[in-house]
């Protein structure tokens, strides 16, 4: 009984030094707080696991008076949450999926953002010859023609789309072929299974600037124009949802487009390289 | 190895804040569950009334509930296009709440019951034969029965501290908001940064140690 009183109290003492004490929340010096100051953004994993957005969220916060949460989907379940209005503003990258979106009535105001460009990564020992490809249509011709292992993101993603374009655009169909496989994650999720794998991939830049310290892949194919990967910023109507939180999203619009955002953009860097070009 | 003991041991600051967000959430979802959880348990062991054996192997069944599955119900009913939109849950740490304590009623019933059933009939009878009003013989057999009550809680707090679909699902993993324990750990293995990872898989196997321990100190008091 006293064991029980003893194991009790300290399970008790535990909890409440963990469980309840205060949240530890980062202090920011705020500009006078806006009325609804929660800005909720659904965002490709891009802008996040290249570190971007924690290296924004600071100033913004700070120089606003907002307050910026996102979740990292992925752009075609980014749009889908913003569809649904289960957030304030997305920031994507796969143009034809945005137009839609706008087209839908479900954006207010798209803007573009910053651009960067897809590369196809693989294993130094490069079984596919990418080396020497003329073209992104040729690069992936090579990898289907050896039968060479493709991690596909398959989650309908900015990537995703991208990819898909690019099997379309050369005239194949790489869809249930064993060497095809598709993951249903995230870019740095792919990343660490083509280097488990030794397979093939196509990633933003971005994602692997901040990652290839810790792997063994490589870029084995880039500069194609068809590779180009814009970012846009989308305004969720409110029209549709009117919870809304309108004047927070606009506020992040303007900011992330207007001279401090660019500024920072083109300021961050990831081991001295630039991640993310404005136009 | 190391490197997952020094987060812990130097305190860096968003490892230890995501620990104490991960049991504010386990908290609050296991004190929510009592409310339906020990009233369900103990209307399951003390009321004889039809079906009442189908509800018991009911609420055991859903002692197994997929994390996912309720994470997809919840989702459905809490996004803004659901139902309960108007509450803002999704996304946020009552949405991480809200399906963490659907998780942890079915525990907290189903162990109720099975404890308070496992009180010898004696007790019940001697109670009834003192003159005991309704209400005090519940209060009594609940007393009686408190280790295995306590038993329950942990054992709930157990589940939803471990689990990540609720957490990634309705919370979203947004960092220094609803970045859960559990959430962490696949988010930084995914990226391999498994030091971070480890640290915080540490933790969660040392309150996984502290519940068996307390489960097993609880066991000899019933007997």
């Amino acid at each position: 009984m006293k064991g029980l009183r003893i194991v009790a109290a300290l399970a008790l003492a535990f909890v409440l030094v963990l469980g309840i004490g205060p949240a530890a929340q980062p202090a920011f010096a705020q500009s006078p707080a806006p009325a609804n100051p929660l800005v909720r953004m659904a965002t490709t994993t891009s802008t996040d696991q290249s570190g971007l957005l924690d290296y924004l969220k600071p100033f913004f916060e700070k120089e606003t008076g907002y307050k910026l949460q996102w979740v990292a989907v992925g752009t075609g379940a980014s749009l889908k949450i913003g569809e649904k209005g289960d957030c304030d503003v997305v920031l994507v990258h796969a143009r034809a999926l945005e137009d839609a979106f706008m087209a839908a009535g479900f954006g207010l105001e798209r803007k573009d953002v910053m651009y960067n460009d897809f590369i196809v990564l693989g294993p130094a020992s490069d079984p596919a010859g990418l080396a020497s490809a003329t073209s992104a249509s040729d690069a992936f011709g090579r990898i289907m023609k050896t039968g060479s292992t493709f991690i596909s993101r398959g989650d309908n993603s900015g990537t995703d789309v991208k990819e898909k374009d690019v099997w379309k655009a050369a005239g194949l169909s790489p869809k249930g072929a064993a060497w095809y496989k598709e993951a249903g994650q995230g870019m740095a999720q792919v990343i660490v299974m083509a280097d488990q794998l030794g397979a093939y991939t196509l990633s933003d830049r971005a994602t692997w600037l901040n990652m290839k310290d810790k792997f063994g892949l490589k870029i084995l194919y880039q500069g194609d124009k068809g590779l180009f990967n814009p970012y846009g910023v989308i305004t969720v109507n409110p029209a549709k949802w009117p919870k809304t939180n309108i004047e927070g999203a606009r506020a992040f619009m303007n900011w992330l487009t207007g001279p401090r955002g660019r500024e920072l953009i083109a300021s961050y860097k990831i081991g001295g390289e630039q991640c993310f070009y404005l136009y | 190895m190391r490197e997952a003991f020094y987060l812990l041991f130097s305190g860096d600051p968003e490892t230890w804040g995501i620990i104490g967000r991960s049991l504010r959430f386990s908290v609050f979802s296991t004190l929510f569950s009592l409310v339906p959880g020990i009233p369900v348990g103990v209307a399951l062991a003390s009321r004889d009334f039809r079906l009442r054996r189908s509800l018991a192997a009911v609420v055991n069944a859903l002692t197994a509930l997929p994390t996912v599955v309720v994470g997809l119900i919840v989702y459905s009913l809490i996004s803004r296009s659901g139902p309960l939109g108007a509450l803002g849950f999704l996304y946020a740490p009552a949405g991480i709440v809200m399906g963490q304590t659907l998780l942890a009623f079915p525990i907290v019933a189903s162990l109720s019951y099975a404890g308070l059933t496992k009180l010898d009939p004696r007790f019940r009878e001697t109670l009834v034969t003192l003159g005991a009003r309704r209400l005090s013989r519940l209060v009594a057999t609940l007393r009686e029965a408190r280790a295995l009550l306590v038993a329950a809680l942990v054992t709930a707090f157990g589940r939803v501290t471990g689990e990540v679909g609720v957490c990634m699902m309705l919370g979203g993993n947004i960092r220094f908001a609803t970045r859960t324990m559990t959430t962490a750990i696949a988010l930084q293995t995914s990226q391999g940064e498994f030091d971070r990872a480890m640290s915080l898989g540490l933790v969660l196997l040392l309150i996984a140690l502290a519940i068996n321990l307390v489960i097993h100190s609880l066991a000899p008091h019933e007997n």
